[in-house]
């Protein structure tokens, strides 16, 4: 991708960075969607439903893989499946949406589907392996501001629904006796998740979502005692393994994807070593 | 059975039922349930599964319509998120991996119902000291996940009493705990209901238990409500009535009673 070699002067190592759009975009993008993505995925993983966001991502495979056949934004296919497939997943209820077999057949069939739209087009099989496994070294100017708008749209709704969501992500009996519309909150929640998913593809693609959507909220899970506490560990796990995949894809010729997913594994295994050691 | 009070304005009573009847359109669960229960009065709900005894907390808490007849609560008609009610769930949802602490259960469960982020500590001195109350303090900073099944119940029910509430509902508080841990939750549980006068309903599965702390008992089967004092109730001519099949209520040497005959054969046994 580049010739430059590391400096191990960060100042000028980031001079060299900055000095290409790619590189800025990427990690603007990748800052933007690091915060977005370890937000939310602690209430992925405090309400157990990593697995359904997992399938959300699948869906919008098809979705993007669909968007692009008819030549439209894969955007738009992405966040038309996801939000979809959110909703449908809210409406069906959480024992439905954390049914292991239900959502693993549903997966496997929007990436069969996503796969036959994607063998109906003729066109880049780039297409297929950025949606798969993310691009952000491919984002553009106007990709950055889409994503910043997004964001701020979801992290302005998690700060609005903030209290009741966490109850009920914590119990969501408690919340109902508590007179909470724990429906909307679930529809909210999945739209949430739906939305941020679809953003984060950009990063790493609907495979390897979990590494930026649920290990770092996992890690956190494990290791904070209070909710923010655990918010702030998981947007920090994010951010920092996006930033080591943007620099080391800098230096190497190997996908950032790679080097993210192999951070927030790196600590998940390190944590659980450590807390069962003590 | 005693008379619904007719002054209803001055909550004299914390719940009155007239002629309440739960179910949905064409699926009546259970009718014709006139009871009042005072300050202070500890009731079991007992019954079958699927008798309904649920269906009636989903009433108090304003979750479920009622399907004929009234039902007020502190002499107001049931009401979602009514302040003055505490429940404890029978099941908990807690994530058995989770690090978060268990005042923030109680924290968030006082806060939970209010929008946006609130400030950092909000709720903690209300919660401290409901954990306090039911004796858990060494369990506060205790991380969620590596509490027992009875820890976690203790947790839930100083979640339930952080909001102060006149009434308190305990589903099934006494399931999946062995019998040592089943007489310390009874203890507590009684022991908090009595000292702040409030008042509370109890289902559960296992009479036995209940019987030395239960003021009164109402009884759902066969889509029938009776309300009385355990020892009017659980009798074979009163248990006979209320199924309208034969029952036979005996009791042992220790006065543990069994009730035989219900169509459900686990029903009432004892486990120990």
């Amino acid at each position: 991708m580049n010739t430059t070699s590391l400096s191990w002067n960060p100042a000028t190592d980031l001079a060299a960075m900055w000095h290409y759009a790619f590189m800025r975009h990427g990690f603007e993008a990748g800052t933007i969607i690091a915060i977005v993505a370890g937000a939310i995925g602690y209430f992925v993983v405090l309400r157990q439903s990593a697995f359904a966001a997992h399938a959300l991502s699948h869906a919008g495979f098809a979705g993007a893989a669909g968007a692009v056949l008819l030549g439209l934004p894969a955007m738009a296919g992405l966040l038309a499946f996801t939000i979809g497939g959110g909703i449908i997943m809210a409406i069906l209820g959480p024992r439905a949406a954390n049914r292991d077999v239900h959502i693993g057949t549903v997966l496997a069939f929007m990436l069969g589907l996503g796969l036959l739209f994607l063998s109906l087009y003729h066109g880049y099989a780039t297409e297929a392996y950025s949606i798969l496994f993310g691009d952000i070294l491919g984002v553009s100017y106007s990709g950055v501001v889409m994503t910043l708008v997004i964001a701020l749209v979801l992290l302005a709704l998690v700060v609005a629904i903030y209290r009741p969501l966490l109850l009920s992500c914590l119990d969501e009996e408690i919340a109902e006796a508590r007179g909470l519309p724990v429906f909307w909150l679930s529809i909210a929640f999945m739209v949430l998740v739906a939305v941020a998913t679809s953003i984060a593809v950009q990063v790493v693609g609907v495979l390897l979502i979990f590494a930026l959507m649920v290990t770092p909220a996992a890690i956190a899970q494990r290791i904070a005692r209070r909710p923010a506490q655990g918010m702030a560990i998981s947007i920090l796990i994010a951010l920092g393994a996006t930033w080591f995949g943007l620099i080391m894809s800098f230096y190497c010729p190997w996908p950032p994807s790679f080097f993210i997913t192999t951070v927030t594994f790196v600590i998940y295994i390190c944590v659980r070593i450590g807390q069962a050691v003590r | 059975m005693q008379k619904p009070s007719e002054n209803s304005a001055m909550p004299e009573h914390v719940i009155i039922a007239s002629d309440l009847a739960a179910g949905y359109a064409d699926n009546e669960i259970w009718r014709d349930a006139n009871f009042a229960i005072g300050h202070g009065e500890f009731v079991g709900v007992l019954g079958p599964n699927g008798a309904g005894k649920t269906t009636l907390f989903r009433m108090l808490l304003g979750l479920a319509k009622p399907k004929r007849g009234s039902l007020s609560i502190l002499g107001k008609p049931p009401s979602r998120g009514n302040p003055c009610i505490g429940y404890v769930p029978q099941r908990h949802q807690v994530d058995s991996e989770t690090g978060v602490e268990a005042v923030e259960l109680v924290r968030f469960g006082l806060i939970g119902n209010r929008w946006g982020v609130g400030w950092p500590g909000e709720g903690r001195a209300e919660a401290t000291a409901a954990l306090h109350a039911v004796g858990a303090d060494d369990l506060a900073h205790r991380p969620l996940g590596a509490l027992s099944g009875g820890e976690l119940q203790r947790i839930f029910l100083a979640e339930a009493l952080a909001g102060k509430p006149d009434l308190l509902l305990l589903d099934e508080p006494l399931a999946n705990l062995d019998m040592r841990r089943e007489t310390e939750a009874l203890q507590l549980i009684s022991g908090v209901v009595r000292s702040r006068g409030i008042t509370a309903l109890l289902t559960a599965h296992n009479i036995n238990p209940l019987l030395p702390v239960l003021d009164r008992v109402i009884y759902i089967a066969n889509g029938h409500v009776t309300i009385g004092k355990p020892s009017e109730i659980l009798t074979s001519d009163s248990l006979t009535r209320l199924y309208g099949i034969p029952i036979e209520v005996v009791r042992d040497s220790r006065g543990r009673i069994a009730i035989i005959g219900t169509e459900d054969p686990e029903h009432h046994h004892e486990h120990h």
